[in-house]
């Protein structure tokens, strides 16, 4: 059996039928023979979450109960219901694997429901790469409590002891006699499997079965087909876009034209002549405007005549003079310096000091699908269909926000565009529930382009300066980190006093002191010194500018300093830049937390293998023709996963224009699950990065976002595809056979390095080095220009 | 208002909306299908990509009334009998998806690029397929497919070739 969608059949009927289905409803009419997630959930025991908890329709999963995660049905096949989302790196067909080698039940026997949070227990849906690391313990943990609490019912079956057992894809049968046998279906039919585990949170699982050897698990390893791809490449699969209610009506909001701007008016008339015309929703500076259909909408949402008035001063400076405000600005906030050894000292006896500053601009998430939601607020509940990756924090963002008890609002997770981190998609949902609650009809809103690309959350600007002595043997013995983010109030997922609408309408609180954040490596440096400040600009609230979570929220920013200026240090020495990095590595031999450093070394030797490097000091000589050839590495790690990589570029001397025409990455990320899934992540986040590194930058001037399409906003196309991509899968731990061999994260860590690998290469290729992202090509253009290359 | 007659997969319907009315949300509002979606509105990144007599088209700025009459297909047409075109074949086998809120649009542009050339080149491919956008940067992959799906729709012509012949 295989179900090619997330959503719950129940769900799907309850879309088609436009009322909302209690727990119990949604138990009936799936045909369980099981009761088991009504019943686990109607016991209320999360102690947690009591005080939330009421007469509403959606309670609580209770995450102790394993019936809350796993559904048996009599065909014996196997449903497992879990708090994550897929973001379409394959993460649901991993917890199929592990949880089905755990249970020991046949893979193509199970399906997953995810993310839905009146049926899945609340794992906090995605982030921090902590979908196999973090959350794939419990359901691990919960599949083997099943699988023990099922082995002691067919014990009872069968009037054996548990040992006298085999188990293979759900089949139980007599080891001795085996053609005694019976199925997980037969045993727990009409029944719960009734067994609990324990933990503070569903983060945090633990049972008494111990989870299997490593050298037993079955599935874990195998490059399993990823089942959500059929259905969305056949057109079948129901996305959070496709959601139609009856008498659903659809929303287009209507943006400040200049940040910080005050609605002084609107004038409804402008538009409630035009077909369809529904209503014109204002609250504060958040306008939107309804109407029956989806065009009709746009066009309302275009014609709508407002007036607004300017902010007294202007909110921000333009995009050109952004690194100079950065570094003339009094910092909003500055963290304590960290310091290792006496790093005055080392750079006073130094026998040479490099010195660089890097800058890296504001970058998008520009979704390749503007931020949509549809709501339903039918029979005093919110029901609110959204591809957001954190499904739970938008119920209780949402619930708070429009003060409803949390057990009268769900969101259902759905399939949805480019999901890496804090995206507009939880301001959607909000603003889908708030016009749905007011106008009492369920409501479809979808972003248009110009607003996605112009107003979702940005990764912060940074402006990184660096210092490095070397000794006169040309070892890096002193190295200084200096780094301004402009991120003063990044705002968190799903805060009902930060989103979009909630700062439009004047919710004010004190903003969070924002960010800035010290590369990760594990070079023995002996002395350093880290220094953190965080810049704000002019305009705090309703900005376009305001800064959230980007896949590796700031990995690739200072990764781009830090691997830029080892590489320029390396140069400074006269060494390979391997070699440099693996004496760096080795210059150090104290405390090696999950072996990291053996890990790192590992996972370089890995890269410049599978490159074929050649040691030699950087820059080669300049070529002679139009194209120079160069190539570039870069390294970093994130929580213990370990990424090496290596680009080759071509460099256009006469146009600028790079091309990273091979690509190579060792990435060591411990026990991996589905090696086909981790390689297609690995490869398109490195390309997410190359996007980053050559093109994307928001442009602004002093009132609002230029960049607002895909012309003013451009993106990596198919053009600019390296010709070869080599991905090496390394285990570096010391002893890659232990049975215990933990699951670490992958999906960010290849964001980090990759920016710095192409600098790097140009520099490898043509002898200029590029201290600003993005490459594009008329910078590079005038850089070799002022260079004479 | 205005009806309008649209061929879709094969199957003629009628709709009675505002003749300017984008195609896209006719198909998807109208008509109720899934595989075009909305990426930009302007025709710069193709999401809402559709086949109109073969050749791929972004519905999202084609007015309703200038496809009256034609024989669109879009993603849920392209299987024929229940077998997946290889095309969409291709896509499977090479695993290409992250998200695939894009793969509409590659597929039906793949599709309409091996109509006019059978055996593309790589440089072909990245030219004809530049147009067509991806976030989650599946770019790699797709190119992958495309030279998949070359080689499975010229076995499946042999194939078919010499049944005639025997």
């Amino acid at each position: 059996m295989t179900v090619f969608t997330n959503v719950p059949r129940a769900i799907e009927k309850a879309m088609e039928r436009s009322s909302a289905p209690s727990r119990r409803d949604f138990i009936k009419t799936s045909g369980f023979l099981v009761v088991s997630v009504a019943a686990a959930a109607c016991t209320g025991t999360s102690t947690t979450t009591e005080s939330a908890q009421g007469a509403g329709p959606y309670p609580d999963v209770d995450f102790r109960q394993v019936d809350s995660w796993i559904v048996i049905t009599e065909d014996n096949t196997a449903t497992y219901y879990v708090g994550k989302t897929d973001l379409g790196q394959g993460t649901g067909t991993a917890f199929r694997q592990i949880m089905s080698d755990e249970l020991d039940m046949a893979y193509d026997r199970t399906s997953c429901v995810m993310g839905s949070t009146d049926v899945t227990v609340d794992q906090g849906g995605s982030g921090g790469s902590n979908a196999l690391q973090r959350d794939g313990y419990p359901m691990r943990y919960v599949a083997a409590e099943a699988r023990r609490a099922l082995l002691d019912l067919a014990a009872t079956h069968f009037g054996v002891p548990v040992a006298a057992l085999s188990v293979r894809d759900g089949v139980v049968s007599v080891t001795a006699d085996p053609d005694r046998q019976v199925t997980y279906g037969q045993l727990v039919a009409g029944r719960r499997i009734n067994a609990t585990v324990t933990g503070d949170s569903a983060s945090s699982v633990r049972g008494e079965a111990p989870l299997k050897a490593v050298q037993d698990l079955r599935l874990t390893g195998q490059p399993l087909p990823r089942y959500d791809i059929p259905p969305k490449v056949d057109g079948s699969l129901r996305w959070a876009v496709d959601v139609k209610l009856p008498g659903m009506v659809h929303a287009r909001n209507v943006k400040p034209p200049f940040a910080g701007a005050t609605l002084e008016s609107v004038d409804e008339s402008s538009v409630s002549g035009l077909p369809g015309f529904v209503r014109v929703v204002r609250r504060g500076n958040y306008l939107a405007v309804i109407c029956e259909r989806e065009e009709q909408a746009i066009r309302a949402a275009t014609e709508l005549r407002a007036t607004w008035q300017r902010p007294a001063t202007a909110p921000f400076p333009s995009s050109e003079n952004l690194f100079d405000y950065m570094r003339g600005a009094t910092p909003t906030y500055s963290f304590d310096p960290r310091i290792v050894g006496t790093p005055d000292a080392a750079f006073g006896s130094a026998a040479r000091v490099v010195e660089a500053q890097y800058e890296v601009p504001f970058q998008g998430h520009t979704a390749f699908g503007p931020a949509h939601a549809t709501a339903d607020p039918s029979d005093g509940q919110m029901t609110i269909y959204s591809n957001d990756m954190k499904s739970y924090g938008l119920r209780d963002g949402v619930a708070e926000f429009l003060d409803m008890p949390r057990d009268r609002v769900r969101v259902v997770w759905m399939d949805g565009p480019q999901t890496y981190g804090r995206t507009a998609a939880d301001d959607a949902g909000f603003e889908a529930a708030f016009l749905a609650k007011e106008i009492g009809r369920p409501v479809r809103l979808q972003w248009m382009r110009h607003e996605e690309t112009a107003w979702d959350t940005k990764a912060p600007a940074y402006v990184v300066s660096m210092r490095g002595g070397l000794d006169a043997q040309g070892t890096l013995v002193a190295w200084e980190f200096d780094a301004r983010a402009a991120d003063h109030h990044h705002v968190g997922y799903n805060e009902a006093d930060t989103v979009l609408i909630a700062q439009l309408s004047g919710v004010r609180r004190e903003p969070n002191r924002g960010r800035a954040s010290a590369p990760s490596d594990m070079y023995g440096i002996p002395h350093r010194r880290t220094n953190l400040q965080v810049v704000g600009l002019p305009l705090v609230w309703e900005t376009p500018l305001r800064t959230g979570n980007l896949r590796d929220p700031d990995g690739p920013q200072v990764t781009f300093a830090s691997e830029s200026f080892i590489d320029e240090v390396a140069v400074a020495a006269g060494a390979d830049p391997v070699q440099f990095r693996l004496q760096l590595f080795r210059a150090e031999s104290g405390d090696d937390d999950g072996f990291k450093r053996a890990r790192s070394i590992a996972v370089l030797e890995a890269a410049a293998n599978a490159y074929g490097w050649e040691a030699r000091v950087s820059p080669r000589p300049v070529g002679t023709g139009e194209v120079l050839t160069g190539r570039g590495l870069a390294y970093a790690y994130r929580s213990q996963t370990v990424v090496a990589q290596i680009v080759d570029v071509e460099v256009n001397r006469r146009t600028g224009r790079v091309w990273v025409k091979r690509l190579v990455c060792a990435h060591d990320c411990g026990l991996v699950v589905n090696p086909s899934g981790v390689r297609a992540t690995i490869e398109c986040g490195m390309l997410h990065s190359l996007s980053r590194a050559l093109y994307e930058e928001v442009t602004f001037d002093e009132e609002k976002v230029t960049s607002v399409d895909w012309v003013s906003s451009p993106t990596l196309r198919h053009t600019d595809t390296p010709e070869r991509i080599d991905i090496v899968l390394v285990n570096g731990d010391p002893n890659p056979d232990r049975p215990d061999l933990p699951m670490y994260g992958a999906g960010e860590t290849i964001c980090k390095p990759l920016l710095a690998a192409v600098a790097n290469a140009i520099y490898d290729a043509t002898g200029v080095r590029l201290r600003r992202v993005p490459f594009k090509a008329d910078r590079v253009l005038a850089a070799l220009r002022a260079a004479g290359v | 208002m205005a009806v309008i007659t649209l061929t879709v997969n094969g199957q003629r319907q009628t709709v009675d909306v505002d003749p300017s009315t984008p195609l896209l949300y006719v198909l998807r509002n109208d008509l109720e299908l899934r595989g075009p979606r909305f990426g930009c509105g302007l025709a710069q990144c193709g999401a809402c990509t559709v086949l109109i007599e073969g050749a791929a088209v972004r519905s999202c700025v084609i007015p309703a009334s200038g496809a009256d009459g034609a024989a669109i297909t879009t993603l849920e047409g392209l299987a024929t009998d229940g077998e997946l075109d290889p095309v969409q074949q291709a896509w499977i086998d090479e695993q290409v998806p992250q998200c695939g809120f894009c793969q509409n649009g590659q597929i039906l542009s793949a599709k309409a690029l091996l109509a006019a050339n059978p055996s593309p080149t790589d440089a072909e491919i990245r030219e004809g397929m530049a147009g067509v956008l991806c976030r989650c940067m599946t770019y790699y992959r797709v190119q992958a497919a495309i030279k998949r799906a070359a080689t499975l729709i010229a076995d499946a012509d042999r194939n078919a070739g010499s049944e005639v012949a025997g």
